[in-house]
C-alpha cells in the first residue's frame, strides 16, 4: 500500500450559466489540478456541467447534527417572517 | 451513553426512516446500520469495478467503431460508478484504502456474475441485456433508500444505466437477425448468462439472511423472488421479439399469476462461486489486484509532485 495517499475533494459542480454550483460528490486526486480532471471525467460525462469547483473535504467545516435544536429551532416560531402573517383586505389583489 | 440512552436513539432513528426521513453522514446512527450499509455499499462498488474486467476483454476486439466507443463508453461509465459509489461509502468513515484492502484480500464480495468468462462477442450483448437488467432491477428501488449518499449516488447510476442495457440489447438483435452462425453465437450466449443472471438477484427468500432488517432500512424494498420474478417477466417476451430461446424447458406462462413459471436454479452452482470456485473467481482478482499494485509508483509519483509543486509555490509566497 502506498505511504502517502491521495486525498478526497469535495467537487461542486454548475450545470449550466444562471445555476448556482451544486455539490455533486467527492473523489480523491493528488492536487487540485487532478481532482477537477478526475471531476469532469467522473462528474461529467453527459454535459452535467459547464463549471467546476474542487476544495479539499478537509478544508470544509460542517455543523453538527447534535446541534440542530439551537441551530434551527429558533426561526419555527418566526410566523411574522412569512407574509402569510399579515391580515390584508379582499380588495387589495396583489401585494 | 448509557443502554437506555442508545435504545431510545434508536428508536428515534427507525422512526425517521419510516417517515422517509432520510440519513445523512453526520447523523447519528446505529452501528448496526453504519455495518450493514458499508458491507452493501462496498459489495456494490466492487461489482462495478471487477465488473468492468469481462467486459474490457473485447474492447479491442469490438467488431465495429459504433460498437466500439460503446462499449468504452459503458466501461467507463463502471468506473463511474464504482468511484460514486467508494465515495459514497467513505461518508460511513471508512478509507478508500480499507475498501480496496477488502476486495484484494477476499474479505469483501462483488456481484458473483462477473466471475464468468467472455468467451465471444456475443457475450457483450448477453451481459448488457441480461445483466445490466437484473442489476437495473436491483437498483431503481435503491434511489429512494434511506441513507442520503447511496440514494443520490443511485439516481446517477440509474440515469445512466439504461444505454447500457439497450446497447446490449442492440448487439443481440443484430446477431439474432444475421446469419446462422451469428444467430447461433446469440442463442449460446444466452444459454451461459441466463441462469447466472437469475442468480444475480440473490438467493431465493427462505435463504437470504438479510432481507428482513434491510426492509426496514429500505436496503431493499421487494424480495429477491420478487425481484427475479420480475426480471423473468420482463425479459421472455424481449427473447421471444428475436427469436431466440430461454434456456428453460419448464419455463411457462402461468394464466392465473399473470406471471411465468420458471424451473429450478442450480443454487450450489451459485454458492460454488460465491465461495471462490467459479471459472474466472481467481484471474479477476489476479487482475484486479494486479492493478493496483502496478499503479502504487505512479500514484506515489503524482502525490510527490503534488508536493514539490506545493512547496514551491509556498517558498515563492516567502
Amino acid at each position: 500500500m502506498s505511504k502517502k495517499n491521495w486525498p478526497l475533494w469535495e467537487i461542486f459542480v454548475r450545470s449550466k450559466n444562471g445555476l448556482e454550483h451544486r455539490h455533486f460528490g467527492s473523489l480523491h486526486a493528488a492536487d487540485a489540478e487532478m481532482a477537477l480532471e478526475n471531476a469532469r471525467d467522473v462528474y461529467t460525462r453527459r454535459n452535467e456541467g459547464v463549471s467546476i469547483w474542487v476544495t479539499e473535504s478537509k478544508h470544509i467545516t460542517a455543523s453538527n447534527p447534535e446541534n440542530n435544536g439551537e441551530l434551527f429551532e429558533p426561526a419555527q416560531d418566526k410566523v411574522y417572517r412569512h407574509p402569510t402573517f399579515y391580515d390584508l383586505p379582499d380588495e387589495v389583489k396583489h401585494m | 451513553m448509557s443502554e437506555e440512552q442508545i435504545k431510545n436513539l434508536e428508536i428515534q432513528f427507525e422512526a425517521r426512516i419510516a417517515r422517509d426521513e432520510k440519513i445523512e453522514p453526520k447523523d447519528w446512527m446505529p452501528e448496526k446500520y453504519r455495518k450493514t450499509h458499508i458491507r452493501q455499499m462496498s459489495q456494490h462498488a466492487h461489482s462495478e469495478i471487477v465488473g468492468m474486467l469481462p467486459e474490457s476483454n473485447w474492447i479491442t476486439r469490438a467488431p465495429s467503431l459504433r460498437r466500439k466507443v460503446a462499449l468504452l463508453a459503458k466501461v467507463q461509465d463502471e468506473a463511474g460508478h464504482g468511484l460514486y459509489l467508494y465515495a459514497a461509502t467513505e461518508t460511513l468513515g471508512i478509507s478508500r484504502e480499507e475498501l480496496y484492502d477488502q476486495l484484494h484480500t477476499g474479505k469483501a464480495k462483488y456481484s458473483s456474475i462477473f466471475n464468468y468468462p467472455t468467451i465471444t462477442w456475443a457475450d457483450m450483448g448477453a451481459i448488457g441485456w441480461l445483466v445490466d437488467g437484473a442489476a437495473i432491477i436491483n437498483q431503481v428501488p435503491l434511489c429512494n433508500t434511506s441513507y442520503g449518499p447511496y440514494a443520490r449516488a443511485m439516481v446517477r447510476v440509474c440515469k445512466e444505466e439504461s444505454f447500457h442495457q439497450r446497447q446490449g440489447y442492440e448487439i443481440m438483435i443484430k446477431l439474432a437477425n444475421g446469419t446462422l452462425e451469428q444467430k447461433d453465437l446469440a442463442q449460446d450466449a444466452l444459454n451461459r448468462w441466463w441462469w447466472p443472471s437469475l442468480m444475480m438477484l440473490g438467493p431465493t427468500d427462505a435463504e437470504s439472511v438479510h432481507t428482513e432488517q434491510s426492509m426496514k432500512w429500505k436496503l431493499k424494498r421487494k424480495s429477491n423472488d420478487d425481484l427475479r420474478q420480475q426480471f423473468i417477466d420482463q425479459t421472455v417476451p424481449q427473447a421471444e421479439l428475436i427469436g431466440l430461446t430461454i434456456p428453460d424447458p419448464d419455463l411457462k406462462w402461468n394464466d392465473e399469476r399473470g406471471s411465468y413459471d420458471y424451473g429450478e436454479i442450480n443454487w450450489d452452482e451459485f454458492w460454488q462461486v460465491v465461495k471462490g470456485h467459479g471459472p474466472c473467481n481467481k484471474e479477476r482478482m489476479r487482475a484486479r489486484v494486479g492493478a493496483w499494485e502496478e499503479g502504487e509508483w505512479v500514484r506515489d509519483a503524482a502525490m510527490a509532485y503534488a508536493e514539490k509543486k506545493q512547496e514551491r509555490k509556498q517558498k515563492q509566497v516567502v
